[in-house]
């Protein structure tokens, strides 16, 4: 098994027609994703042709997935019209919505946020490398290539974290690998991950993979002591990042005390989580946990 | 910093004085003349705490106020020099309070912060009295209405014969928070002056740079060129999100959590290196093709503090061969100008092509480790040399 993404996935994507869409779509195919169609409401009733597949274009979320039967879309709209794209995809009710789109006015997100508050739809995103179950099915950006199939449930608010500890731990394999994204408000968040990940028989232990700013990794410290039996190992970024500058991601931002990767280790080491200094000690921790299985 | 604050303010019609901003103390006798009466000189630098550094002085005269300029204009506050000063006229406050709105990231929505016993030592409040603090979410769907501002007003306690007056600013601040795409909107301290008028007396705005981007393109006036670090400021030309850092060791990586990463794992390295430390962060994001590469070292080779760079990427969507051609092509452009020795760490889609050209292009400057942390150690070492 897998969480939120399997082989069975039906996948559409927003802005299918436009230079990121296009690029990454085909690279989703290669990897074997189930892409059905795509969205964009100029281009409704066209086709394009990606890796060899010719893709039907849709008016509306709601369409595409009525013609094809779609329960993920991925969105590679541009930020301003990324609220508009999100909202039409929770109304149409779509199971899981992944927003890749980077630079998403953060008062548009907390808009999305709210308004998928008693929704059918679960968000990843935005910013975000999007979700991959090695083997099955990928939507979003990351490699395909770097690992198969494993017992490691991986979630990283980072995209080349996500994609250099999968490399790290490779010859162990992923059940699934969620980049939940940088940004100040996400959708799923640490907790949401590790949840699924505790409920899902096929993963053996969850790497977790934090960055300063905010108070998700203590949140999810919290969370793994009453909720989670399998063992975590954790990796924050940012240790010598100075406060106040912000290092990239929107959300990678240092203020006053709290927020810090030290606090955030420590506050993970109090629950009993492991936690690297490095990205590579964060696997050599993890790969003791698999062989001791 | 405050004036552009309060301009933002003026525009949306919440209660505060604009006064003036001026760059020479004799400009600041000229506008305290024409104010007239007794005015206060108010050193503008993005940094709290400019009363206690003496950045904040009263002048019963003009002559006053070219003094006081005089001083405090090129006075260092935290690091920030002045060359602004704000002059307005003196109002005293009968009382302090404390107001914002801000993005709450825990509950990812909207938070109201007031506090009528607040004023400047708001901190100071929310440690000894937290109950004085209120803390009001506002839903982001919703926002503030008339209701929900009455909602705050009394909630906080404001003063019965100033409620009308509050609830006006309160939905006069929503709106600067919404229309500008800001992430905080503080007033600190909303004063109460005499006959009962309520003034937002100082104030601080944090815009958010995704939607200034689009929305709000005139934001890019508020950003003051001469007081961003040069090379960030070049950095920024080139479209490179830099930040300038204190150490030895440049870096260069893709990913803002790999770079910082990336900086931890230097900084770990320097402790074995006569702690030595990271001198930058630099993402050159996805696409790390000779030209970018080329700006980033550009920008890093010009920092006199480094000695040694770290280029460590790994290649997700972009190969290896590519990145490795990047840095290929970047040492030829930039010929001569590329003095100090390169450490590279390629790892990922198509390494060995990568590993192999720079095996190939047998740079003087340039080594190769497969590793992060032993290139990391290398490239302190060699900063440390």
């Amino acid at each position: 098994m897998t969480i939120y993404l399997n082989k069975d996935s039906k996948i559409i994507v927003q802005g299918i027609t436009g230079g990121m869409g296009s690029k990454h779509t085909n690279l989703m195919l290669q990897a074997d994703s189930n892409i059905v169609g795509g969205v964009n409401a100029r281009k409704a009733g066209t086709t394009v042709e990606l890796n060899g597949k010719e893709l039907p274009v849709f008016g509306t979320v709601k369409e595409a997935m009525e013609a094809t039967g779609a329960d993920v879309s991925v969105a590679f709209v541009p930020p301003a019209f990324t609220k508009d794209a999100c909202i039409e995809a929770i109304d149409a009710e779509i199971p899981l919505l992944v927003v890749i789109t980077e630079g998403v006015p953060v008062q548009d997100s907390a808009e999305v946020f709210a308004y998928l508050q008693g929704k059918k739809t679960r968000m990843i995103g935005p910013n975000c490398p999007g979700i991959i179950s090695p083997e099955e099915s990928l939507a979003g950006i990351t490699p395909h290539t770097i690992a198969g199939k494993g017992p490691v449930g991986l979630v990283s608010k980072s995209g080349t974290l996500t994609y250099q500890m999968m490399y790290e731990l490779r010859d162990f394999g992923f059940s699934t690998a969620i980049g939940i994204g940088g940004d100040p408000i996400i959708g799923t968040t640490h907790i949401d991950a590790l949840e699924a990940f505790e409920n899902d028989p096929e993963t053996k232990a969850i790497v977790m993979i934090g960055e300063i700013g905010g108070d998700a990794e203590e949140r999810a410290a919290a969370y793994i002591k009453d909720n989670v039996t399998k063992p975590v190992v954790g990796y924050v970024a940012g240790f010598t990042a100075p406060e106040g500058k912000t290092m990239g991601h929107a959300g990678a931002i240092v203020s006053g005390s709290s927020g810090t990767a030290q606090a955030k280790k420590e506050a993970l080491e109090a629950v009993g989580v492991k936690v690297g200094k490095t990205p590579s000690e964060t696997a050599a921790l993890m790969r003791e946990i698999l062989q001791s299985l | 910093m405050e004036y552009q604050a309060k301009e933002l303010f003026a525009k949306h019609g919440v209660a505060t004085t604009l006064g003036k901003v001026v760059e020479t103390a004799e400009d600041a006798k000229a506008a305290a003349e024409e104010i007239g009466g007794v005015t206060v000189i108010k050193a503008q630098v993005k940094a709290g705490g400019r009363g206690k550094a003496g950045g904040v002085k009263l002048a019963k005269t003009a002559d006053e106020a070219f003094e006081h300029a005089s001083n405090i204009l090129g006075m260092e506050i935290k690091g920030l020099t002045v060359n602004r000063v704000l002059v307005t006229p003196a109002t005293p406050p009968v009382e302090e309070y404390y107001f914002s709105f801000l993005l709450d990231r825990s509950n990812r929505s909207h938070l109201c912060i007031a506090s009528v016993e607040g004023g400047v030592e708001i901190e100071e409040v929310a440690k000894t009295n937290p109950e004085a603090v209120r803390q009001i979410p506002v839903d982001a769907l919703e926002g503030v209405t008339p209701e929900k501002a009455a909602a705050i007003v009394d909630e906080a306690k404001f003063p019965a014969e100033l409620r009308d007056q509050a609830i006006e600013m309160v939905q006069a601040l929503w709106k600067v928070y919404v229309e500008e795409d800001a992430t905080l909107v503080e007033v600190n301290p909303l004063a109460r002056l005499e006959g009962d008028k309520l003034e937002a007396l100082d104030g601080k705005v944090s815009l958010d740079d995704n939607a200034s981007e689009f929305r709000h393109p005139d934001h890019a006036q508020f950003e003051i060129r001469e007081e961003a670090d040069p090379l960030e400021a070049k950095a920024k030309d080139l479209g490179l999100n830099y930040v300038k850092l204190d150490g030895a060791v440049g870096i260069i990586g893709n990913g803002a959590g790999l770079v910082m990463s990336t900086l931890d794992v230097v900084a770990y390295a320097g402790e074995a290196h006569g702690g030595v430390k990271p001198a930058n962060f630099l993402d050159i994001g996805g696409g790390a093709n000779a030209t970018v590469m080329a700006n980033g070292l550009d920008v890093i080779l010009n920092d006199p503090q480094v000695k040694s760079v770290f280029v460590n990427v790994f290649g997700g969507i972009t190969a290896c061969d590519e990145v490795a051609n990047g840095i290929k092509g970047a040492l030829e452009i930039l010929g001569d100008n590329a003095t100090k020795p390169l450490v590279v760490r390629l790892d990922g889609n198509n390494v060995e092509e990568g590993r192999r050209i720079l095996d190939e292009l047998n740079h003087p400057l340039v080594t190769q480790v497969d590793t992060m942390d032993g290139a990391a150690d290398k490239a302190a070492e060699l900063a440390n040399a």
